[in-house]
């Protein structure tokens, strides 16, 4: 196409504006495409995690179960009738009973969340070996936050103090037998794991649960009375919302970049059409209609994406891809703040991505040419080819 | 066409809107140019040599009058169709060259080839010759602004020929030049109108050129006050 061909000429005669424009313009490409990446990567991997650390294929909730209202965990717990024993033998789940306890680190006072766990089970990552029990003792598991904010070390005995059934309390020893690393911070902060038997034995709950985890395979496996199951797509809600945050907050850079290139390109077509008046008229006195001067240039500002996009590949291709292999890492601290994330995120990329990416900077770049460009239909030739300002 | 004119004008008034008015700047031309002339419109400034070119360049359109064209009507032309005029049978050059800055000579001279859809051997040859022609053949690769104000006209001269149009118009070529250039330019454009027969217009008051022409229509105040033959021995 001829238009392309002479846009192409003029852009390249253009030189250094041209450069100027196609980079800022690549930078939007660079920094959507990358924070996107690292978006998915980092929804990717909260997912993966997620469910491979905590709710399996989905989770069974005892019917009083609100992990938002602790005033309710007391009533939260539901008999293991023999239809869910059957499911839990076959592999198929594995139950947790949540309980309400205080914990007394070096005299200090601290409300945990009690939870006993099968120490053999193999739903999810958490490492229940570890609560064989031993000599007698109460084997308890932590995290490393909940290690690190009570000062905590394997080997180390903690007071923790609880209520039965019937609201009575008592309290025991348990000795931390392992300190586990997780990215999923839920099943860290502040809860204390010891194995199921002990804590039903404890809370005078035999036979009994809060949560039922099902494996990733399995998911629902048909109704329990008294129980509620709950589904990827609930449980992922909250690490749903806030992937969406940070994407909207993320966008907000590529706006900016986005606006700054557009800004810059339409000057430069306004300027061009402002000062390549002479031009315009000579293409005209040469045999173009002014249709075809309109498309001239609106090809030539629209170039500048395509141009972008290829110097973009050029550069952005090995940093992304390193960033994909090397992974970002997280400033650390971040898992603190309560956050899914890893203390690297993998970027992952889709070809829709960088096609919709691609798109929309094409489409907007476009626009923004063709909106001055069509001035020229309305200049007269005469005027335009001696450069008389209008 | 008849009787091998090129160029029909038959009272051809322009007026142009000025405030609330008009203003007439051609009034009542009649005037007919045939295949191989050398000829200028010839008079003082404002005297509307300008607008007469640009008619009959289909770059504007007559108020009145009919002017025709290689056997088109310019004043019913559509867009399409005087843009189609230009491209294959008009040549322009003007006197601010209007070369294309960021093109080098060989891309200015090729444009016109480009328009008119040419394929790369064809437009490659063809610009070889017009480059011969104007005799700049070294200098394809330069920049307008590597270039002097003759070579520029020059290189305008031969983005104007490279297609072997039927008619070139020249607006003030020598205005801008010294007389060695003006001389310079003048006798390629003689040369390449006796050589190929391709009808020049000027529009000029440069005596430099008025010398050259074989044809002398003199304007003033929008209308043709003189139209003379100069025999040349
Ligand atoms: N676009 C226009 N609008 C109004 N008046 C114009 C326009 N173009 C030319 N004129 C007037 O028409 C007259 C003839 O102009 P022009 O053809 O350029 O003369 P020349 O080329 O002989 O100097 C001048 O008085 C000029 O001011
Ligand atoms: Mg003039």
């Amino acid at each position: 196409m001829l238009a392309l061909k002479l846009a192409y000429r003029n852009l390249m005669g253009a030189r250094l504006r041209t450069w100027l424009n196609v980079f800022v313009l690549s930078l939007a490409f660079v920094v959507l495409i990358w924070f996107k990446g690292v978006i998915n990567g980092w929804d990717d991997q909260a997912r993966r995690d997620t469910i491979a650390w905590q709710i399996g294929g989905g989770q069974y909730w005892q019917e009083n179960y609100d992990p938002y209202d602790p005033f309710t965990i007391d009533e939260s717990h539901g008999i293991i009738s023999g239809k869910i024993q059957t499911a839990i033998n076959a592999g198929k789940m594995t139950p947790i009973l949540i309980g309400q306890a205080t914990m007394y680190p070096e005299g200090r006072i601290q409300s945990i969340s009690l939870r006993g766990v099968d120490p053999n089970q193999h739903i999810i990552d958490l490492p229940t070996q570890y609560l064989q029990s031993e000599d007698g003792e109460i084997p308890a598991i932590i995290g490393t936050r909940t290690a690190k904010n009570n000062k905590l070390s394997v080997g180390d005995f903690v007071t923790i103090r609880w209520r039965d059934v019937n609201g009575t309390f008592d309290a025991n020893e348990v000795k931390i037998t392992y300190i586990f690393k997780t990215d999923v911070p839920v099943m860290d902060l502040g809860i204390v794991w010891i194995p199921l038997e002990q804590h039903q034995e404890m809370t005078r709950m035999p036979n009994e649960a809060t949560i039922l985890t099902t494996s990733k395979e399995d998911g629902f496996i048909g109704d329990f009375p008294g129980w509620n199951f709950k589904d990827h797509y609930f449980l992922l809600s909250e690490i749903r919302n806030m992937i969406e945050m940070k994407s909207i907050g993320g966008s907000i850079y590529f706006i900016v970049l986005m606006s700054l290139a557009m800004l810059a390109i339409f000057d430069t077509q306004v300027l061009s059409i402002f000062r390549r008046q002479k031009e315009i008229g000579t293409h005209i006195a040469l045999g173009m209609t002014q249709r075809q001067v309109v498309t001239l240039f609106t090809v030539e500002g629209a170039m500048h994406s395509v141009l972008a996009a290829i110097l973009a590949a050029i550069y952005g291709v090995p940093l992304l891809w390193l960033q994909a292999v090397v992974g970002w890492s997280m400033p650390a601290g971040t898992d603190d703040f309560g956050l899914t994330i890893a203390e690297t995120i993998y970027p992952s990329y889709s070809l829709a991505l960088v096609f919709g990416t691609t798109a929309i900077v094409l489409i907007t770049t476009t626009v923004v040419s063709y909106l001055p460009a069509r001035r020229i239909s309305k200049m007269e030739p005469t005027d335009a080819i001696r450069g008389k300002i209008q | 066409m008849k009787n091998g004119q090129l160029i029909t004008i038959k009272e051809l008034v322009k007026d142009y809107p000025v405030g609330k008015g008009y203003f007439r700047a051609l009034e009542d031309i009649n005037l007919t140019i045939g295949e191989g002339e050398f000829a200028g419109l010839v008079g003082p400034s404002g005297s509307g040599k300008t607008t007469l070119l640009n008619i009959v360049g289909s770059l504007d359109v007559p108020t009145k009058g009919e002017v025709n064209v290689l056997g088109q009507s310019i004043g019913s032309l559509n867009a399409r169709q005087s843009a189609n005029l230009r491209n294959h049978s008009l040549g322009f050059i003007f006197q601010t060259y209007n070369l294309l800055p960021v093109y080098n000579v060989f891309e200015n001279v090729e444009l016109p080839l480009l328009l008119l859809k040419m394929e790369k051997d064809k437009r490659r040859e063809l610009v070889d010759q017009a480059l011969e022609w104007v005799g700049l053949q070294d200098k394809r690769k330069s920049r307008p602004a590597q270039l002097s104000g003759g070579e520029c006209q020059r290189v305008s001269i031969a983005r104007a020929m490279v297609k072997s149009p039927k008619i070139v118009l020249a607006d003030e070529p020598t205005a801008n030049l010294d007389a060695k250039n003006s001389h310079n330019i003048l006798q390629t454009m003689e040369k390449l109108n006796q050589e190929l027969k391709t009808t020049f217009i000027f529009a000029t008051h440069d005596d430099k050129v008025i010398q050259y022409l074989h044809r002398k229509i003199s304007l003033d105040d929008g209308r043709v006050v003189n139209d003379e033959q100069i025999i040349k021995e």
